[in-house]
């Protein structure tokens, strides 16, 4: 256990004994000395006990704006795009500011899950969890768009490479190809990781209903009563128990915890990882290429793919902050696995990747200068001062100064402080996106070609109801699956240590620690 | 008779040899658990199964213990290899499905660039490469721990449901063949198991 740092009595309120800075002492990844069985207890709490009050009202608002969204997809796909607002010069606007900024908030969970993996930093296990299932859900998001922005969707099976009656295939000259391959590979990946991480918690979750099944205590008959009144409408045959038994079964397959088991599955996890890393830095590296290898002023930059990275990554970690900060209040003894601390290292990667996009941003205008091209210079000039001045310094008070309070650490542990910042990061990101694509669109090479763009209300619904789809597949995560990796946790736990000595500091400890 | 199946009645192939151990109700004896309540004892507890020289054996616990395999003696998995043959499958087809439909099926004229240009298709034999392997990986480790089986004689044991929890088994199997009820649950003991049980083969 740690001692208390006397700087701790100076930050105020919220030390939680995590934050200490003395390098002989490893800050504990789970506090209030736990035992593997509290950590089991508190998990699948989460999904065995009744639901927090405020589930229900909130799903029923997520659902109700997901519904919208849905409408909006087919009053879209029954007129055609006109219903949006482009036109003539702007022919991408919101549908592609939507997808890229949902795939990017996608590119955390498989960075946290990954990236941190693969370094080896333990305390990834506090948000890896909630970080991949909001990378599903962001892409599930994200798909949407290019899907509909074609305009007649059920031709939309030509970007893959079907062989067919027309005689006539897919260009793999194209970046737009590469896209569909690299954003469907990402999904796909990110899916099997995902649900690769999840068997053993699945296994868990199956033996305590079992369990409670052979107790006799678990066969109370499940109730089908509406959702907003309440009235009950008919008894189902089967207990809750039963069902949870059988589908987190089928999805343990058998998961019984052998160490041969293991090992293959941690072989298999590191492989998953290693891939994964190259994985997310070049799906959004060939998003980045939709725009780069076109010859528009402002899309032409070699900068662009390490700089949508950055981007995706600031996006990405800022999202999972605005989700978890408010759950980390509200479920009980979450404090106790998502700590300070963890809070703490990610506000460092906001400022670090906000610093980073806000180099990008210099380094943009320094090279539309330095290359002497009119037309690039006069791209960014009009960025910064033309008629979407508004938007560009949304984006950079958004994304380069608001994580700036991060240099103090009174902000970087305050969680109201994160959150405050990851909401105006995540608006900064998605203004990121609208002034690449629309300020670059908007004024083209003669001035009779300048036109602005107006979104509709069925722009603005449909972005909204994509933040209801994914707010709704995030609520339905937080209720049914393990939020927190239950075997890995235990694994990183003093009392998982083989050797005995988590409990305090051991020099061996370090040795042995790769 | 449990153990033979209607399958097996008929044909002699699927036959298996008759268990060496029953139980007094006449069950066929699968083999045995030993329950051990921390890490320590049950890693300790892996390295005395290893050095007495059991075969078909295996240490069951609620999350992956740090170098439990040096412990129990595995060898190491041949995953990796499986899954760099995937790799090769999936950069392979990538090659020959972009190569094929671009410079033989359906040649077209892209700002006069070569058809068979090898340079476009870099990013798609990587993806494919990539998607390739996560298949293998998974779908690899499931074929190699034999999995998906929903049903094991050990999950019928009350006390098993534990090992998803806080609790670490030692299993040792009938067909090892230094397995003896006996001895063997004795020998448990000794390296401190808090629990030895019989597990029937059903």
């Amino acid at each position: 256990m740690t001692t208390p740092n006397p700087d701790n009595a100076a930050l105020g309120t919220g030390a939680d004994g995590t934050l200490n800075e003395d390098p002989a002492i490893r800050s504990s990844l789970v506090l209030n000395d736990r035992s593997l069985h509290d950590i089991t207890e508190i998990v699948c709490g989460y999904t065995e006990n009744t639901p927090h009050r405020l589930w229900k009202p909130l799903f029923i608002f997520t659902a109700s704006l997901a519904t919208v969204g849905v409408l909006m997809i087919l009053y879209l796909i029954i007129t055609g795009v006109g219903v949006w607002g482009l036109n003539n010069q702007v022919g991408w606007a919101w549908d592609i500011t939507n997808f890229v900024f949902w795939i990017g908030i996608g590119h955390a969970g498989t960075l946290i899950s990954a990236i941190l993996c693969l370094f080896k930093q333990k305390w990834r296990t506090a948000v890896n969890r909630s970080a991949e299932a909001m990378t599903i859900f962001a892409v599930i998001c994200a798909g949407i768009f290019p899907g509909i922005h074609v305009g007649r969707i059920w031709v939309i099976w030509y970007v893959f490479p079907i062989p067919n009656y027309n005689y006539i295939w897919p260009n793999f000259r194209s970046p737009l190809l590469w896209d569909v391959f690299a954003v469907s590979t990402y999904a796909t990946v990110s899916l099997l990781f995902w649900y690769m991480g999840m068997i053993p918690d699945f296994a868990t979750l199956r033996d305590r209903a079992d369990k409670r099944l052979r107790a006799g205590s678990g066969s109370c008959k499940l109730d089908v009563q509406c959702p907003i009144t309440g009235i009950k409408f008919f008894k189902l045959p089967v207990s809750a128990d039963r069902i949870r038994a059988f589908v987190y079964g089928l999805f343990a397959i058998g998961w019984n915890g052998s160490s041969r088991h293991w090992h293959r599955y941690e072989n298999a996890y590191l492989i998953l990882a290693g891939i994964s890393t190259p994985l997310v830095l070049s799906v959004h590296s060939i998003v980045s290429f939709d725009f780069a290898t076109s010859i528009l002023p402002g899309w032409h930059t070699t900068i662009f793919p390490p700089y949508f990275v950055a981007g995706a990554v600031f996006g990405g970690f800022a999202m999972v902050l605005f989700l978890l900060i408010p759950i980390r209040e509200i479920f009980p003894n979450f404090k106790d696995l998502l700590t300070l601390r963890h809070l703490e290292n990610m506000a460092k990667i906001l400022l670090v990747t906000g610093t980073m996009v806000g180099f990008a941003y210099t380094m943009e205008f320094f090279i539309a200068w330095y290359g002497g091209n009119e037309y690039e210079l006069h791209a960014f000039i009009n960025r910064a001062t033309g008629p979407y001045w508004w938007a560009y310094w949304t984006m950079i008070s958004c994304n380069v100064l608001s994580p700036q309070l991060f240099w103090f650490r009174r902000f970087r542990t305050n969680p109201f402080a994160i959150w405050i910042v990851a909401i105006l990061v995540t608006i900064g990101m998605w203004f990121e996106r609208f002034v690449i694509i629309v300020t670059s669109l908007h004024r083209a090479f003669l001035p009779g070609e300048w036109h602005m763009f107006f979104p509709t209300p069925v722009d603005v619904l449909t972005f909204a109801g994509t933040f209801g789809i994914f707010l709704t597949l995030f609520l339905l995560f937080l209720r049914f699956l393990p939020v927190f990796p239950i075997a890995e946790i235990k694994a990183v736990m003093p009392k998982g240590d083989p050797h005995g000595h988590g409990e305090s500091f051991d020099p061996a400890y370090m040795e042995d620690d790769d | 008779m449990p153990y033979t199946s209607t399958l097996s009645a008929y044909l002699p192939f699927f036959r298996s040899p008759p268990p060496r151990f029953v139980t007094e109700t006449g069950e066929p004896v699968w083999g045995i658990m030993a329950q051990f309540d921390d890490v320590v004892s049950a890693y300790h507890a892996a390295e005395k199964m290893r050095d007495a020289g059991f075969s078909k054996w295996d240490l069951h616990a609620p999350f992956p213990i740090h170098g439990i395999e040096e412990a129990m003696g595995h060898k190491r998995t041949i995953l990796p290899y499986i899954v760099l043959v995937a790799a090769f499958a999936g950069i392979g087809t990538a090659i020959g499905m972009q190569w094929w439909i671009s410079a033989i099926d359906y040649p077209l004229v892209v700002q006069g660039k070569p058809y068979g240009a090898w340079e476009p298709f870099a990013m798609i034999i990587f993806e494919l490469g990539v998607l390739f392997s996560a298949f293998a990986s998974l779908f690899g480790m499931m074929m190699l721990n034999g999995l998906p089986r929903l049903h094991h004689p050990l999950m019928l044991k009350d006390s098993f449901l534990d090992v998803t929890d806080d609790k670490f088994f030692v299993v040792v199997e009938a067909t090892d063949p230094s397995f003896n009820p006996e001895h063997t649950s004795k020998f448990l003991r000794e390296i401190g198991a808090t629990a030895v049980e019989l597990v029937e083969d059903a």
